[in-house]
């Protein structure tokens, strides 16, 4: 195996441009990994870790490296196509004025270009979003900061900055939002109605919002906070923003918070604001005490399942405690072999997978996991999974010098060979999302693996169950009803929710005779 | 942020364009930012830039400057004696272009200039002496700038060259600026033979004293609505000057013949001017000095208040940095040269007349000159868009200076340090291409770019002067 580089000097693309260009350019003849990235010295440590650069390469932050590795003979042509790929013309930006005008370089030329705009999309390299995300503000716009790896400092500042102009940060690190009715970044093409929902979760806030649209309800606003936000030194100001807004926005008439147990002294002011709602408020902190939480117009909901038929259920009138769905029964396949008894959860969602470990912990005992309920449950090797092992492949250290699982599935579908190869495998989990920003096919992608999965089981003499769902709407570019039949058709069990997916793993792995059963 | 769920939501995209192209397909309004990292990648820079956009001190003392650059009243006074007229020149010095520069870092042309000087005050007796003399810091040198000064190219002034006096009637500040030697083998561009110390002889004893009557005669000439004239018939007054000098020349003519001047000589002197096609320049770099030096030192302004090259650094100076100088390399001018020149004979870029361009003429106003879009590479189309992209990282337009093709929109005016490094546009620059060694002078003509460089040093320590005063 060998490797190759290049070097465009001073030539700057976008870093997830870059990642989506890198993912083609690893499917180029005879390239077994690629990468394109600006070289910046974090970058190029990253890809020496990764393996994809041996050699030292003359380069720096403003300039773009090439990084290949594959067959000796290849890499040459391939570097080749790779450079020209990169060098199209970056596609035309939307309503960018005339032909001879300049092209908007700065957000403050861009608001003369655009003289009503009210939100700014961030999606820099970390190390520059803070600064744009400040520029914004000072202009007196609402920002978006989907740009991860800002520093809790610079996300307290902007916030309290934000705030002392009635203008909102949502994130840093924030995947998903809907505002008037337009979805933004990874977001769902969701029906509007009277729910507003604030997250500190992207996935979180994409399964409330597609779980809303599928059970008939409709969405006023969804507001992402990112995921830090309800840190105890961020003190929860986005989300008690986004809820204030939303308590004062006429067209929502019930709301839904969603985030990882807060602080107990964040979750308290949180709790207090929707109390005072005048709306009721539906709360999902995964993993909190039910109990703690309820509170007069404040209903509390233990996954996010619950939490989007609550709210459904209060916006047309309904008590939400009946609206629990039901885990349709699962006849467990009769050809899963003796030792076939463990739960391997792939997920691309980090929300989902902190739900699924919570929800299998409480049924199973233990769950291994690269990113812990507990810190007991840590995963040692993160390549290997042990007894039942939920996987985040989002998380930075699959990541690193490549594409987020929601676009590139490779690592998933390695991933998913090895556990249909492991004799104690008895259940595989997936979550597939679609919406913007996420691949354009995704069951195109998973189709082909499920069926060499268990065609590696098959061999081997055992039988192989794959649960997923598909976190989607009908309104999303994918086509939801053309990804759940293909999935179906491989033989995926498809559940409406991640929750409702993990119930039929469980069912599953304690049929077949996984201990801790409480089912 | 609830103001934002009343309206409708139009996004700015800073990043991944596919999240716009998302938005307009969801139904929304979006606009792609063609962003790349400010300050070429400096994140610490990007984080002084953010601070400063659209600070309130900042945008208060942006007007305050503006304000007075716009009401700046240039006259041309008369003629001086350098020696006599420039504040704190010294008997032994020489004056050049650009920041600050040592002897032993000078380029050809400037060193070729200085000897030229010396010889011209007499102070050696010949080329070997003179550089010798230079060598051994007998001779002070100083940057024009420093004396309320400008020169182009080599922007030698010694102290007895004569000056133009133009003095701001609204601020009251003073400047000054050499003569124009005309083209060819000329001292601003290093050349130093007897030929041309001659003709800087003749400039001193017959020009300046016929210059200094006929002005004498005019009380004064207001150089900002001649410009404005020049800028209508086809001038951006830095690389192209025949309008104004002619219409220089047709103020004066009249004027010098009631004077007592002998008419041999003045049919010399308008013999000399109406040879000279940019006889105007050093008028119109006096004129750009005086409004500037009206903006310069207000405190939080990031208003550019000077661009100048020595031909190793480019420097600028900021109205809220007080005196310091902002430096990278002078870049190579790219442009047309005269035929049996190469580029590799250039010079970095070289001279203050870049002030020009500084007072929003010159480059700046390019679209109003289709005569040299020829020279300085493109079509009149590129002119405008020239033009046009310089309103991009200006504080505003001059009223004064209109300009027909733009629909008669003023000039862009009031280079903001913010948003060079914000946008990454670069100021543009028409100017003169010396060559490279002593003595042969100008090779050809161009376009340059003010490096960016010096605008990220800039924005830095503008933030550092703002969070001082805070």
């Amino acid at each position: 195996m060998a490797t190759a580089t290049k070097v465009l000097k001073n030539f700057y693309r976008d870093s997830v441009s870059l990642m989506q260009l890198s993912s083609t350019f690893a499917k180029l003849p005879g390239v077994e990994q690629a990468s394109a990235i600006m070289a910046s010295p974090n970058n190029m440590s990253l890809l020496r870790e990764a393996g994809l650069l041996t050699e030292s390469v003359d380069a720096s932050a403003n300039d773009l490296l090439i990084a290949l590795q594959g067959d000796a003979d290849a890499l040459e042509s391939a570097l080749a196509a790779a450079e020209s790929a990169l060098k199209q013309p970056p596609p035309s930006s939307s309503g960018g004025g005339s032909s001879r005008g300049l092209p908007p370089r700065s957000i403050e030329m861009g608001l003369g270009n655009m003289v009503g705009a009210n939100l700014v999309l961030i999606s820099t390299p970390g190390e520059y979003a803070a600064s744009e995300a400040f520029k914004a503000l000072s202009l007196g716009l609402n920002v978006m900061l989907f740009s991860d790896n800002v520093e809790l400092k610079d996300e307290i500042a902007l916030k309290r900055f934000a705030q002392s102009r009635d203008l909102i940060v949502m994130g840093p690190d924030c995947g998903t939002a809907i505002i008037n009715g337009i979805p933004l970044a990874f977001a769902n093409v969701v029906r509007r109605g009277v729910i507003g929902v604030v997250g500190a979760s992207g996935t979180g806030l994409q399964q409330v919002t597609c779980l809303v649209d599928r059970w008939g309800g409709g969405i006023s606003q969804a507001i992402g906070t990112g995921g830090h936000d309800l840190h105890r030194d961020v003190g929860g100001i986005s989300m008690l923003q986004g809820l204030k807004a939303l308590i004062a926005d006429a067209s929502t008439s019930v709301i839904v918070l969603i985030s990882k147990p807060p602080s107990p002294e964040v979750a308290g002011h949180v709790l207090q604001a929707a109390e005072r709602a005048g709306k009721p408020v539906v709360v999902n902190f995964l993993g909190a005490d039910p109990a703690r939480v309820r509170r007069g117009n404040v209903f509390a909901a233990t996954t996010l399942e619950d939490a989007a038929a609550a709210a459904v259920a209060l916006a047309e009138g309904r008590n939400p405690d009946d609206a629990k769905p039901k885990c349709p029964p699962v006849s467990i396949p009769s050809k899963l072999s003796p030792g076939q008894q463990y739960i391997r959860g792939l997920y691309s969602g980090g929300t989902f997978c902190y739900e699924a470990t919570l929800l299998l912990k409480k049924e199973l005992g233990q769950v291994s996991s690269n990113t812990p309920v507990e810190p007991g449950d840590r995963l040692g090797d993160v390549w290997t999974s042990r007894a039942h092992t939920v996987i985040d492949l989002g998380d930075d250290l699959f990541t690193r010098g490549r594409p987020h699982p929601m676009i590139d599935h490779r690592l998933r579908n390695e991933r998913l060979i090895k556990e249909a190869t492991d004799p104690e495998t008895a259940v595989i989990l997936l979550d597939v999302v679609l919406g913007y920003g996420s691949h354009a096919d995704p069951a195109g992608e998973i189709v082909p693996v499920v069926q060499k999965a268990r065609e590696v089981a098959g061999k081997a003499g055992r039988d192989l169950v794959i649960v997923g769902f598909v976190c989607g709407t009908a309104g999303d570019p994918q086509n939801l009803a053309r990804q759940e039949a293909a999935l179906r058709e491989a033989g995926v069990i498809l559940a409406e929710s991640n929750a409702q997916a993990v119930r039929m793993a469980t069912a599953v792995a304690v049929g077949a005779g996984a201990v801790g059963g409480r089912l | 942020m609830q103001a934002m769920l009343q309206e409708k939501l139009q996004v700015l995209n800073v990043g991944l364009s596919s999240f716009a192209d998302s938005i307009v397909m969801a139904g929304g309004s979006a606009l792609q930012i063609e962003w790349a990292p400010p300050a070429q990648g400096q994140a610490e820079v990007g984080r002084d830039l953010a601070r400063l956009v659209n600070l309130s001190v900042v945008e208060t003392a942006n007007r305050t400057a503006f304000d007075a650059y716009q009401s700046a009243q240039p006259v041309l006074r008369g003629v001086g004696i350098a020696g006599r007229v420039i504040p704190n020149m010294a008997e032994r010095m020489i004056l050049h272009s650009g920041p600050p520069i040592a002897w032993n870092d000078m380029c050809g042309p400037m060193k070729g200039a200085i000897v030229g000087a010396i010889l011209y005050e007499g102070w050696a007796e010949d080329l070997a002496k003179a550089e010798s003399l230079a060598s051994r810091g007998e001779i002070v040198f100083e940057a024009c700038h420093h004396h309320r000064a400008v020169g182009p190219m080599a922007g030698i002034i010694s102290p007895s060259m004569p000056v133009w006096i133009v003095d701001n009637t609204t601020q009251g500040n003073q400047s000054f600026c050499n003569f124009n030697e005309g083209i060819g083998k000329a001292l601003r561009f290093g050349a130093n033979s007897q030929e041309v110390i001659n003709r800087l002889k003749w400039m001193g004893e017959v020009l300046a004293p016929a210059l200094r009557a006929g002005i004498e005669t005019l009380r004064g000439l207001e150089l900002k609505t001649l410009m404005a004239q020049a800028l209508h018939m086809g001038d951006e007054i830095h690389n192209r000057n025949v309008a104004a000098s002619s219409l220089f020349l047709k103020r004066l003519v009249p004027a010098l013949l009631k004077t007592r001047t002998p008419s041999n000589e003045i049919a010399a002197v308008v013999d000399f001017i109406a040879g000279n096609d940019h006889f105007f320049l050093n008028l119109s770099m006096a004129a750009c000095k005086a409004m500037l030096d009206a903006a310069h030192g207000v405190s939080g302004s990031s208003m550019v208040t000077a661009m100048a090259r020595n031909g190793v650094e480019f420097g600028i100076r900021v109205s809220g940095t007080g005196e310091q100088w902002f430096t990278a390399p002078a870049p190579i001018v790219e442009g047309l040269l005269f035929p049996g020149y190469a580029p590799s004979d250039a010079a970095p870029d070289l001279g203050d007349s870049a002030i020009t361009e500084t007072a929003g003429v010159g480059g700046f106003a390019m679209a109003t000159s289709p005569a040299i879009v020829k020279f300085v590479g493109g079509t009149p189309q590129d002119a405008i868009d020239n033009t046009m992209s310089m309103t991009h990282i200006t504080l505003g337009r001059n009223n004064a200076f209109t300009l027909p093709p733009m629909n008669f929109a003023g000039s862009p005016a009031g280079i903001d340090i913010r948003k060079v490094v914000d946008t990454g546009i670069q100021p543009i620059i028409n100017t003169g291409i010396a060559h490279r060694e002593a003595g042969v002078g100008q090779i050809g003509a161009g376009i340059t770019r003010a490096p960016l460089a010096c605008f990220t040093q800039a924005v830095s320590a503008l933030a550092r002067a703002v969070e001082r005063s805070e």
